[in-house]
């Protein structure tokens, strides 16, 4: 518990996780505000679904990797992490305490832009249809709490495996953003190596952004959940362990 | 008591310690003295369990670091001074610190006086001196009260105020009986400071003793010697079994005091004009001791360490 406390004065005592929460909820809330307000809504149209709340998701998402990233990261960058490994030398006990924190605030993030897109949407276009009414609606929204936590701890892995700032925002963001679109335009093995990337596997368990019917998939929702947080799960280990071997 | 064995640090090909054993005992200031780049802060790091040995062991009170229990009760160390986020201010520093090791919130307030940081606790770490930032960094090294205290080179770059602080303060946790251990590059400073020396040049031990032995046994006194018929004396000199070497238009013996030079000058009637003992500046000895084993010194040094070779 006293490594955890450590770890929570840590990211609050300075003020750059706070503009990235902001940023995180802001950038995805406001632009669904603003193409809610700008819809053309024909005549008879039901308003589509609730996934459509969600497709700006993910900019917050990316937000929230940069983060995760920087909380480590930054430690590195400042000489920190030594005072961090002195006051703990168990350095699995440090990391995995800084993994919690800073997957819970990534979690809260998720779930102000999954409810507060779905809620601006509502409030700008309220139809029927984006009522939360199924299973698959409210794994859409409140879905987003998942996701968000779990690609806060996939970020943080490699924040710990790079240890730079730059390098480690841009593999994150450069994989998360154009790699993963990239990869399905390669011929013949293109899409199924596609099936099995951490975000694509995120956004079937959301059930958004447009893609093939998951029953031509390997996996389910929850499965692609489960394959998404294994995924996660392998890089923070691998960068646990290099932590261990490496001198700080 | 802070106990090395055979401690040893490869970085690839270069070996930054080599076979290094000493020990550091209680209620003393122990000086680790070495050149640039000897492989002072990586055996300060080793200590500390942030870089792993190569091969050898360190241990604390009998106890390797990462086996302490909140080290920071036992083992307080300021390495770098600048180990901070700028933007976190000095309290949220210490705090983070303290939150780890379950120490009190009062703690770091009483910490933050003790090194005179109370009126810019809530300023932000990166907008401090070196100075400050050296309070700083001894106030987080002070926090758990610990038994063993490591500072590496701590006056490096303060104003003579700042290092007399430094200087009484170390004297002070010592007289605690606490086990200070500070590194330096300047032996005059270490003379000042502490009561025992770890002498180290390109990772291996030179010495380990107390500051009064290590100066008898590293200044070697010397005569220095005028004459009109100098390379006459020279010969005489050395049949007696004396060293000489050039120094300029005089000679400088070792190995034989005033008297007993100006008695085989007398006996040998040859005039003297000067003849005058010589001290040996604990700078000098430092430099004869550690000459062989600077890491990094300029062509004109190394140049001129080679003419006194082959004088």
């Amino acid at each position: 518990m006293s490594v955890l406390n450590a770890e929570r004065i840590k990211l609050l005592s300075t003020r750059s996780p706070w503009w990235c929460a902001l940023l995180a909820v802001a950038l995805p809330v406001g632009l669904t505000a603003l193409i809610a307000s700008q819809a053309q809504i024909d005549p008879g149209d039901n308003g589509g679904s609730v996934q459509v709340t969600q497709m700006l998701a993910s900019l917050g998402r990316a937000v929230v990797m940069v983060m995760a990233a920087l909380s480590v990261t930054s430690e590195y960058r400042f000489g920190t992490i030594r005072s961090t490994f002195q006051a703990v030398p168990h350095r699995t006990t440090a990391l995995l305490a800084k993994t919690v924190v800073t997957a819970i605030p990534a979690m809260l993030i998720g779930a102000v832009v999954g409810f507060g897109s779905w809620a601006v949407f509502r409030a700008i276009n309220s139809f029927p249809a984006l009522a939360l009414d199924s299973a698959e609606d409210w794994r859409a929204v409140a879905g987003q709490i998942v996701v968000y936590g779990i690609t806060a701890v996939l970020a943080l892995g490699v924040g710990i495996l790079i240890r730079q700032t730059a390098g480690a925002v841009a593999v994150l963001l450069v994989y998360a953003l154009l790699v993963e679109g990239l990869v399905g335009l390669i011929p013949k093995i293109g899409d199924d190596i596609q099936h099995w990337l951490p975000f694509f596997a995120a956004d079937r368990f959301l059930g958004v952004q447009a893609g093939p019917p998951i029953d031509d998939l390997p996996l389910g929702p929850w499965g692609y959940l489960a394959y998404f947080a294994a995924v996660a799960a392998v890089v923070l280990t691998a960068g646990i362990l290099s932590a261990q071997r490496r001198d700080a | 008591m802070i106990e090395a064995t055979g401690l040893t640090k490869h970085y690839g090909r270069t070996v930054a310690v080599d076979n290094l054993s000493f020990t550091v005992s209680e209620g003393k200031v122990t000086g680790f003295l070495g050149p640039n780049g000897a492989g002072k802060s990586t055996t300060m790091r080793m200590i500390l369990g942030l870089d792993r040995p190569t091969s050898g062991d360190v241990r604390i009170d009998g106890q390797h670091y990462r086996d302490l229990h909140q080290p920071l009760r036992t083992v307080g160390a300021l390495l770098d001074a600048k180990w901070v986020h700028p933007n976190r201010s000095a309290r949220a520093h210490l705090r983070w610190l303290a939150a780890a090791s379950k120490l009190p919130r009062s703690r770091v307030d009483e910490v933050l006086d003790l090194v005179g940081l109370g009126g810019v606790a809530d300023k932000n770490a990166g907008g401090f001196s070196l100075g400050m930032s050296q309070r700083l960094g001894i106030a987080a090294a002070l926090l758990g009260d610990p038994k063993v205290l490591l500072f590496d080179e701590p006056v490096n770059g303060l104003d003579p105020e700042g290092i007399l602080w430094i200087r009484k303060f170390m004297h002070r946790l010592a007289a605690e009986g606490r086990t200070v251990f500070v590194s330096s590059h300047l032996l005059s400073e270490m003379a000042q400071t502490a009561q025992d020396l770890v002498v180290i040049g390109r990772g291996k031990l030179i010495h380990q003793g107390t500051v009064d032995e290590f100066i008898a046994h590293a200044t070697e006194s010397t005569v220095l010697v005028r004459s009109p018929e100098l390379e006459k004396l020279g010969e005489h000199l050395l049949g007696a079994g004396a060293g000489i070497s050039d120094d300029g238009d005089a000679l400088r013996v070792s190995g034989m005091d005033s008297a007993a030079i100006g008695e085989l000058a007398a006996a040998k009637q040859i005039t003297l004009h000067e003849l005058s003992p010589q001290v040996g500046s604990l700078e000098q000895a430092f430099i004869q001791l550690t000459g062989d084993s600077v890491e990094y010194r300029t062509a004109e040094a190394a140049q001129r360490a080679g003419q006194e070779e082959r004088a």
